[in-house]
């Protein structure tokens, strides 16, 4: 559940986050520090694996280089539909990486393009990891949820003039 | 699998372990096994039995300053590991010991005497199919007394060092394109840039990754002569600096000049691109060549 609390502090009220995002985040607010990483990793482990259309290789996929580990992020768009179905892939010995994407996977897949290019920025800093993570290594969820709205950017531009609204 | 490699070709042997010995000595009440990795959950995951987990940034890093703990708090921290001045303490971790090579590091500025790396880290021991558990056993406190200092001189640099060192061997052990200047960051760690691309003049460059082999392991001593006291042109150096951006990388080639080559002394400057890069009139030199000494 977000809410609205009345302005504080000069800062604009928060934009209602989509719900199944809402939810990742309170899952993890509501815990302690050490649980938060036990949650973490039980994200990691969560990580859909690939389906078999892109069996055939990474090379399909994008690689998120500013990860600190190897992750490969793909997208598939439902233009009809206005959304975005996400497909990450990370090996088992970069478990960090993998709760990223994982997070990313459950919070973002299947919103509408507007909802996901409206995902706010500090996203990561809103899990309340900062401490036991560090800044530095949260930079790589930072990166992937900018490569994930860079792609969708892309995409409208190309599509762009089939769209007559 | 191949023959266990001989570590008598070393300079000094006793700073390595194989994973075979560590599978044999890891119930030892006198050895202590610490798993520091980058990522920081992959200890979670499954780690080798009896191993504790330390973590570079919080663990080792005063929360504050930029600098390490103090001896007070080193001596608090490795108590708490069950560690004593006595104790071998065995690092490995992933990425080719990277991080374990800094943690081994650290624990050396702090004078402990018996540090280890297990050749290959995380990586080889799961090759071979060893086992991995997830139970953490509790650990009984140890007695570790203060050290009196952090001995900040023998092993560690500073930057005045540098500016003294000039004119013997320095090592720069970042990316082709962190050195040359193309890049003022290393892919990945954007946040950790610098003002100015480059590197300090006259270092030689030598990508930290090269003193390992495909499965982690550092490489035999003619191949890691090859590299530096050839290539790099180290020489007989008596003293050599190894810098990277934030003194992690390169305190994996501090490892091998000082332990498996045995360069009499090899310096850490920890303070590395991301206080060089970033000062006020120091010398920098761009491209791929090292670039003259100063004139100071």
């Amino acid at each position: 559940m977000s809410h609205t609390e009345p302005t504080q502090n000069g800062q604009p009220p928060e934009t209602e986050l989509p719900e199944q995002l809402a939810a990742v985040i309170e899952e993890f607010e509501a815990l302690e520090e050490r649980q938060k990483l036990e949650l973490l990793l039980e994200f990691s482990r969560e990580l859909p694996d690939l389906p078999e259309r892109f069996t055939g290789g990474y090379d399909q996929m994008e690689q998120v280089v500013e990860c600190q580990s190897p992750l490969f992020l793909t997208l598939e768009y439902d233009d009809d539909a206005g959304t975005a179905a996400l497909f990450f892939a990370a090996p088992p010995e970069a478990p960090t990486t993998r709760g990223f994407a994982a997070i990313l996977y459950e919070g973002l897949s299947g919103l509408t393009y507007q909802q996901i290019l409206a995902v706010p920025e500090d996203l990561s800093e809103r899990l309340g990891l900062t401490r036991a993570i560090t800044p530095l290594r949260l930079r790589g969820m930072t990166a992937m949820l900018g490569r994930i709205k860079r792609n969708i950017r892309a995409h409208l531009a190309e599509t762009a003039p089939g769209q007559d609204g | 699998m191949t023959a266990e490699k001989d570590f008598s070709q070393y300079a000094h042997p006793d700073a390595l372990v194989s994973t075979e010995w560590v599978a044999q000595h890891k119930g030892d009440p006198s050895v202590v096994l610490l798993e520091s990795n980058e990522d920081v959950l992959l200890f979670e995951t499954g780690h080798i039995s009896g191993a504790q987990k330390i973590d570079w940034h919080t663990d080792l890093n005063d929360p504050v300053t930029r600098d390490f703990l103090g001896p007070e708090q080193f001596a608090q921290f490795a108590a708490s590991k069950g560690i004593t001045p006595e104790t071998t303490v065995v690092f490995y971790g992933d990425k080719s010991n990277w991080w374990a090579a800094y943690a081994l590091w650290v624990f050396t500025l702090f004078g402990h005497k018996d540090l280890r790396l297990m050749d290959g880290g995380r990586a080889k021991w799961t090759a071979e199919d060893r086992e991995l558990t997830t139970d953490v056993e509790p650990v009984e406190p140890a007695e570790y007394p203060a050290p009196a200092a952090r001995d900040d001189s023998t092993f560690r640099a500073f930057r005045e060092d540098v500016l003294e060192h000039f004119g013997k061997p320095l090592v720069d052990v970042r990316s082709p394109m962190e050195y040359s200047g193309a890049r003022t960051h290393m892919e990945g760690y954007e946040q950790e840039g610098a003002m100015r691309g480059g590197h300090i003049p006259s270092a030689a460059s030598v990508p930290w990754a090269k003193a390992a082999n495909e499965d982690g392991t550092f490489k035999s001593r003619e191949e890691l002569e090859q590299i530096y006291t050839e290539g790099a042109g180290l020489g007989s150096a008596e003293e050599v600096i190894a810098y990277c951006r934030i003194g992690e990388r390169s305190s994996h080639t501090w490892f091998v000049l000082q332990h498996l080559l045995g360069y009499d002394n090899v310096r850490n400057y920890d303070g590395s691109w991301t206080e060089w890069g970033n000062a006020v009139r120091l010398p920098i030199a761009t491209g791929e060549q090292p670039g003259e000494v100063p004139n100071r």
